[in-house]
């Protein structure tokens, strides 16, 4: 470690608990004020928290960058528990992944709070709502911090909690309260998985320091059985965590709390805690590969279904709600390609131009008087038109267009990354990320498709819905930072084949930077058509309406007129779209279809068991002590007469 | 020279379990079953201290301390039942009638 | 064998058999204070004064006095007297009675004679000795019946308090 480190290591280790300190003490400030303080003092409490939080993070991120690429800052608050063969701390660790988290966190979460300000103003719990969102960064920031998996559970405990608290916000609806106990229930079930796997892992290693376990199943000393199983366990957990296809239920639910909350748990916080958690033991994910294959596959799957699943919704946060889902298929899919990488910059990212998305259509919807059916809106482009074009940057970002979005490269690189994929998984028999990029690829156009449908309904067309009010400057403001974050995010990252700058990939891995030039130029192009096909066929479905479809498109290319004419796209899109539109119908089907036979199974069995032990269990205290008694009398004779 | 050898603590712990085993099953009064209890966890408790006392092992009063505490849980929740139940309209404190699992069918 | 020893004994079982056939809950609870009186000369005897002391403070004592209370507050009367005589019938006894015989032999036989001569020293075992193993050695263990009583507290202060309430 050089001399010169040293004097900005210890200053980091000063300011890293500082960072977790900040929010959670506006929090506890925020839940003390409530009723004593007006909503503007509440709004700066909860800012000043995070807003130093962010700052302290951009100075532990300049003192970490400089030293050395594999150096961390680490600092031990006090041990937790010294049991004979298990020691756990009570600590944070700050080394590269981490510091992209807390910067997303932090940053992106700042501009949530500022807008929330704004947003909540005439909130009468607005005190209730910002000590639960700064709890939430700060749980977080623990969480992303935890260099321990057992410090990491108990952050994710926290993140759980305030994201029940924050979905049953408005609790006075049963509807809300129900959304927030399926969001609780789901994620603690991933829990149980997690616990599972860190008992694995403890029993193996000893130990649940991420840096000991990782060395440890590296170096072989836990059985390949153990791996998988443990890596499965993991999965499992973060699959729900990160509403992944067997979970994916809760999160559309989760749109029942304010919207700024919905930003912060689909932008910043929650669901990517699935995501940083297997990029955290890439190293032990690299020992299983069935269980990467099943997670590409899981992650492709689920891309698929959400860009399906938004495709025929209705409502303007459920369409958003599902995209995320998608896109987390899209991180999943890297990860389970073992490009990991990619799936930090794509989570990156999405923070920004999801978050935009987010709290555009907030404001959209407040000020079309709470009216998220994006059918009865329309031709909002007049009335709104700065707001119009947020929505329309953090879409463009959503779908990728190239190479004016950030959206386009994380895309292009975690498509690139499964392209390179290759699983191994059984000797001499692997199989390819070849058929996983073609998915990749359809789940772009179709993002694209179902985004600008959105943007052609509610923006485009008939100016049919009343706008009332202005959006305050509290809200537009963290709207115009996103906008820049989700154009300009991406630059710092060319495709692969392009040249430099791959700064992302020198910042979060070093050694993973090798030359691909063998690669073919192709498939980026590809990447770079699918979302401007998708945007398209979107204008030519949505965008021109019915009644423009009859009409002659004029200028454009002859070809497209006569194939406008005899509405062929039209129809093969329309066909497409119904086609999508029942395949996740069939999805669903399936899905309530198979659950409800397991439950009238189960609960059949349930039934003739029940019949079988009725007879032993009546209910009387007595009769049960008498067979306690005989059970007794009879193991004893067992063992006497043995 | 011993006053009690450990064969004889055993004779008298397991005549005690014994008949404490026959009160809980003989009696319907919740309150007899919860004494009988009681005589059932002195006999195991005793059987601790005998055995603590014929290996020289400070073990066996340890094991007597965490039953009395248990003995004193099992008796202070079982009472609040008995007087809930009492509340509620069956003040016969049958065991046999609480087959049901539904509190609020008395009340 | 001693003849206290006997004597304390004898006047356990007989008292633990008075307790499972009275009719009357405070006569029961009588017979179960000198059951517990009776044990305690029995610890004693066995050189655990200390768990002795314990036994006639907390249990004779503390836990006794919570029957009493709960029979007082019950307001038991005559008619609960025969009730009890008429659920304590002779048929009611049998089987019980086989069961509890049939545990009480097989357990005997079980347990059989303990092979082996008392290496007992004339030490007995001191408070000092069980404070040291409760504190060292089964430290966790206190803490786990801390929290049994907890939990034993919060579920008796549930069940009062829901008696108060609406149901």
């Amino acid at each position: 470690m050089a001399a010169t480190f040293c004097g900005g290591r210890n200053m980091g280790e000063i300011l890293l608990p500082l960072l977790v300190l900040c929010p959670l003490a506006a929090s506890l400030i925020a839940f003390a004020c409530a009723g004593r303080v007006g909503a503007g003092g509440i709004g700066a409490i909860a800012c000043a928290g995070v807003g130093i939080s962010a700052v302290l993070g951009v100075v532990v991120s300049a003192i970490l960058l400089r030293g050395p690429a594999t150096g961390a800052l680490q600092v031990m608050l006090w041990p937790w528990m010294r049991v004979a063969g298990f020691s756990a701390d009570i600590a944070f660790m700050l080394d590269r992944i981490s510091m992209l988290m807390i910067l997303v966190v932090t940053i992106v979460g700042l501009l949530i709070h500022v807008y929330a300000a704004g947003y909540m103003r005439d909130d009468p719990g607005i005190a209730r709502f910002f000590g639960c969102m700064t709890l939430f960064v700060a749980a977080m920031l623990v969480l992303v911090l935890s260099p321990d998996l057992l410090c990491l559970f108990g952050g994710g405990g926290g993140v759980g909690l305030c994201s029940y608290l924050l979905i049953g916000f408005w609790y006075d609806d049963p509807a809300n309260t129900a959304a927030a106990r399926k969001a609780f229930y789901m994620t603690r079930m991933g829990d149980v998985a997690l616990l599972c796997a860190m008992l694995l892992l403890a029993g193996a290693t000893g130990s649940l320091r991420i840096g000991t376990v990782l060395a440890a199943v590296a170096n072989g000393q836990v059985s390949p059985t153990g791996v998988n199983m443990a890596a499965f366990f993991i999965l499992v957990g973060a699959l729900a965590k990160s509403a992944q296809i067997p979970f994916q239920a809760w999160l559309p639910d989760a749109m029942a709390g304010p919207t700024p909350t919905s930003a912060l748990i689909h932008a910043a916080t929650m669901v990517t805690a699935g995501v940083y958690l297997i990029a955290r033991l890439h190293g032990l994910f690299a020992m299983a590969v069935p269980v990467m294959a099943l997670m590409a596959v899981l992650g492709a799957l689920t891309l698929l279904m959400g860009a399906c699943v938004a495709l025929a919704q209705s409502d303007l946060k459920r369409i958003l709600a599902w995209s995320t889902i998608s896109q987390l298929g899209y991180m999943f899919l890297a990860l389970g390609c073992g490009a990991w990488q990619a799936a930090l910059f794509h989570l990156m990212t999405h923070a920004f131009f999801k978050a935009l998305l987010f709290l555009s259509a907030g404001a959209v919807i407040m000020r079309a008087r709470h009216e998220q059916d994006i059918f009865r809106l329309g031709g909002l482009r007049h009335a709104m038109p700065g707001l119009t074009a947020a929505f329309v940057t953090g879409a463009s970002a959503l779908a990728g267009l190239p190479l004016v979005t950030a959206g386009f490269y994380s895309k292009e690189m975690i498509l690139s990354g499964v392209w390179r994929a290759h699983f191994d998984l059984t000797h001499g028999w692997g199989a390819g990320g070849h058929p996983l990029w073609g998915i990749g690829l359809l789940g772009a156009f179709l993002t694209a498709l179902y985004i600008f449908r959105c943007i052609f309904i509610v923006f485009c067309g008939k100016a049919d819905t009343v706008a009332t009010g202005r959006t305050s400057r509290l809200m537009s403001i963290p709207l115009g930072c996103l906008c820049v974050l989700s154009v300009c995010g991406g630059m710092i990252e060319m495709p692969a084949p392009l040249p430099r700058p791959h700064l992302f990939s020198a910042f979060i891995d070093p050694a993973s930077l090798l030359p691909h030039v063998d690669e073919p130029f192709w498939p980026v192009l590809a990447g770079a058509a699918a979302p401007l096909a998708g945007v398209w066929a979107a204008w030519v479905v949505w965008g021109r309406s019915a009644s423009v479809m009859r009409d002659m498109p004029g200028r454009p290319m002859r070809l497209l007129a006569w194939l406008a004419q005899h509405a062929i796209p039209g129809r093969a899109i329309m066909g497409t779209g119904r086609m999508t539109q029942a395949t996740s119908t069939l999805i669903f089907r399936a899905r309530t279809g198979f659950l409800d036979m397991l439950g009238v199974w189960a609960g059949r069995s349930a039934g003739w068991a029940g019949r079988l032990l009725e007879r032993l269990h009546d209910g009387r205290m007595r009769r049960y002590a008498a067979w306690i008694a005989g059970g007794l009398c009879a193991g004893l004779a067992l063992a006497v007469l043995s | 020279m011993d006053p009690f050898s450990f064969n004889d603590t055993l004779l008298l712990a397991t005549i005690l379990f014994s008949v404490g085993l026959a009160g809980v099953l003989v009696r319907r009064n919740m309150v007899f079953m919860l004494m009988s209890l009681d005589i059932m966890l002195n006999a195991t408790a005793l059987v601790f201290v005998g055995a603590g006392a014929r290996w020289h092992d400070a073990t066996g009063q340890v094991m007597f301390l965490m039953i009395l505490a248990l003995a004193a849980v099992e008796t202070a929740v079982g009472l609040a039942i008995i007087l809930c139940l009492h509340a509620r309209g069956r003040p016969t404190l049958d065991a046999d009638g609480g087959n049901l699992l539904r509190g609020a069918e008395h009340g | 064998m001693h003849a206290l020893a006997l004597l304390a004994a004898g006047v356990s079982v007989v008292a633990a058999i008075m307790v499972i056939t009275r009719r009357v809950a405070v006569h029961a609870v009588l017979y179960l204070v000198v059951t517990l009186l009776a044990l305690a000369v029995v610890l004693v005897m066995l050189g655990a004064s200390f768990a002795a002391m314990l036994e006639i403070i907390i249990y004779a004592g503390a836990i006794m006095v919570l029957f009493v209370f709960v029979i007082m507050m019950l307001n038991l009367g005559q008619p609960d007297s025969a009730r009890e005589k008429e659920w304590l019938r002779p048929r009611a006894w049998r089987g019980p009675a086989i069961l509890a015989t049939i545990v009480c032999a097989e357990l005997l036989y079980c347990l059989g004679p303990f092979p082996g001569a008392q290496t007992r020293p004339s030490a007995a075992i001191t408070a000092h000795d069980v404070g040291l193993g409760l504190f060292g050695r089964y430290v966790l263990m206190v803490e786990l019946v801390s929290f049994l009583l907890l939990a034993g507290l919060v579920s008796a202060f549930h069940i009062g308090r829901s008696r108060a309430g609406h149901y």
